[in-house]
């Protein structure tokens, strides 16, 4: 795709979609009896372009070797597929290079965020972790939207510190109310939220958020999981404090995610795992550990999957994020009034595509959402069912469990009428029988 | 809709999850059961609490009745009911055998058991067609584990006033 073809607001060609598409092998594939498949379930994890697929392939056939240490030529070039890999991902979400630590996924991102502030307030760390001691009168601030992941661990850790935690409320349209942002006061020490919720798609406030979080001289953590693979995301310019994000739903690999922090916030965090390589100098009695991103990387790495990561941050790049955007912008408008066309359906989440993503859950009168999602899967419809791993934000929404469908850049309006087409045919086949 | 669907969702099925038997009844003027189980699939979050009522047989002691409440889907609910209507009246032991014949039913891949054993399972063999369908199996089986949990309690518990 050419640059002038990229300028704002540009959405793909037919012939780029069907360029795209066949980038992605597994979309070929039939199910159940031979239905094409209609891969509606990316919010959960995305399928992967071949290219990130043979770039992985390609590392462990060429250049597999440990990295950060060894000087061989294979640990070498190792090593830096692997640091090149965290340029690329650096680069698309608006980071500087070793403000970007790898994790196993965004929870993980947030377990070593948590735990290193439990170190902090065990006394670990230089004289600047003091920023991250937390005790008894300090509050911590998620909203009811946040994903379990972004939620649980912030239970333990006040479990584990005596401080308190707070939350923002939702509107009943699924947005985060801000008529609740004096839940932020001078007693906060983290506010921590979702970019964008994976249930109800709905693109969170983040300018006001931040807003007050640094009125009040709050760390702010951005759960970026579903922003990341489908807006243009600077984190800088967020002017956020720390986010997390997953490779595998950003058209990687499994196994690999990010950790961003200001250069100096990493650098004044304890670490969480320790042991070999995020190291300087060890004796029997102590240790000095290792400048961040290394700091946070303990034992040997997920190399195969950061190079995979790479070939998928590339991907994206040669597409343009913009475009991307503003594809999976038709494809939501085109859902959203598909979906209102069928006779029983509740939105969960905002019906309008103003500031939200493709990611689309809903119920149906009268039909469990397990039953939902098999009937739709008997038509090569892969959506998800269940609570989505955030059942607080479900029991304020009023519904114990949804079926949820969500978007990629490869899927088609097309694709989308067979959806709703599977979809107004459930009521029927439950209640009319 | 393809022949599978109508497979999986047998008439039998679609109706007990409408009707289902047994449910409510949990209620605070309810007589005390004998045992209470509360199961979770926390995949999905479908739950059903249920409970039994003994009274004393000729050699062992006889399910009563079964009353429960639950969400969840028409395969987990309509199971739970065809469960209530199915161990009735039965004692313990029959319980155990048809609960392993039901578990064998799931374990057999979509396809019927021997015409003995199909017999044992009355209206609950309408649920073949769910063992073909892996992440389901969990559905139909949800009331199952509740009501083994609770017979375990109430065969080992000590007998409450009024009931055995």
């Amino acid at each position: 795709m050419s640059i002038e073809q990229r300028e704002a607001g540009r959405t793909l060609t037919a012939t780029e979609l069907a360029a795209v598409r066949a980038d992605f092998p597994l979309l070929t594939r039939t199910v159940r009896d031979g239905r094409p498949l209609i891969y509606l379930d990316s919010a959960a994890t995305s399928q992967k372009p071949e290219c990130v697929i043979d770039a992985e392939q390609d590392f462990y056939l060429q250049r597999n070797a440990a990295v950060h240490r060894g000087a061989h030529a294979l640990a070498e070039e190792a090593t830096e597929a692997y640091e090149q890999a965290r340029s690329a991902v650096a680069a698309l979400v608006g980071a500087d290079t070793d403000e970007i630590v790898w994790t196993k996924n965004a929870t993980e991102g947030i377990n070593l965020l948590t735990y290193a502030f439990s170190n902090a307030s065990l006394g670990r760390g230089q004289a600047a972790a003091e920023r991250y001691r937390l005790g008894p009168g300090d509050e911590i601030v998620v909203t009811e939207a946040e994903h379990h992941a972004n939620l649980v661990p912030w239970q333990e850790l006040c479990a584990r510190t005596g401080a308190t935690l707070r939350w923002l409320g939702m509107t009943d349209e699924g947005r985060i109310n801000l008529d609740t942002l004096d839940v932020i006061t001078d007693r906060t020490r983290v506010v921590a939220f979702t970019h964008v919720s994976n249930v109800t798609g709905a693109i969170s406030p983040v300018r006001d958020i931040v807003a007050a979080a640094r009125a009040h001289g709050a760390l702010v953590v951005l759960d970026a999981c579903q922003s990341v693979p489908h807006l243009p995301v600077d984190l800088h310019a967020l002017d956020v404090d720390f986010a997390v994000f997953s490779g595998h739903k950003m058209l990687g690999p499994t196994g690999i995610g990010a950790l961003y922090g200001r250069r100096e916030l990493l650098e004044a965090l304890p670490p969480f795992g320790t042991g070999g390589s995020m190291v300087e100098v060890v004796t029997m009695t102590e240790t000095t550990f290792a400048a961040p991103p290394q700091r946070f990387e303990a034992g040997t790495q997920m190399v195969a999957q950061t190079v995979g990561l790479h070939a998928a941050a590339d991907y994206l790049s040669e597409l343009g994020m913009d475009a991307v955007a503003a594809h999976e912008a038709e494809l939501t408008a085109h859902l959203l009034s598909g979906i209102a066309q069928v006779d029983g359906v509740r939105v969960l989440g905002p019906t309008e595509p103003r500031e939200r993503v493709g990611v689309v859950a809903f119920t149906v009168d009268g039909v469990h959402p397990h039953d939902v999602g098999q009937l739709l899967d008997d038509a090569g419809v892969a959506v998800r069912v269940g609570h989505h791993c955030a059942q607080p934000l479900h029991r304020r929404l009023g519904a114990p469990s949804s079926a949820r469908a969500s978007v990629g850049v490869h899927t088609t309006t097309a694709e989308l009428d067979t959806f709703c087409d599977a979809l107004s045919r459930v009521r029927d086949f439950f209640m009319g029988r | 809709m393809t022949g599978s669907m109508e497979q999986l969702y047998q008439q039998v099925i679609l109706d007990h999850s409408r009707e289902r038997h047994g449910a409510g009844g949990g209620g605070p003027d309810a007589p005390p059961a004998s045992a209470e189980s509360f199961q979770v699939n926390p995949t999905c979050g479908d739950e059903v609490r249920l409970r039994v009522h003994l009274r004393e047989g000729a050699t062992a002691p006889i399910i009563d009745r079964v009353t429960w409440d639950g969400t969840g889907c028409s395969i987990s609910q309509a199971s739970v009911s065809v469960l209530t209507d199915l161990v009735a009246g039965a004692d313990v032991a029959t319980v155990d055998r048809v609960t392993e014949t039901f578990r064998a039913l799931m374990n057999n891949r979509g396809q019927p058991l021997e015409d003995d054993r199909e017999e044992i399972l009355g209206d609950a063999a309408a649920f073949v067609g769910v063992a073909r369908y892996p992440a389901r199996i969990k559905c139909a089986l949800l009331g199952w584990m509740a009501l083994r949990d609770a017979l375990a309690q109430a065969v080992t518990a000590p007998p409450q006033a009024g009931e055995r």
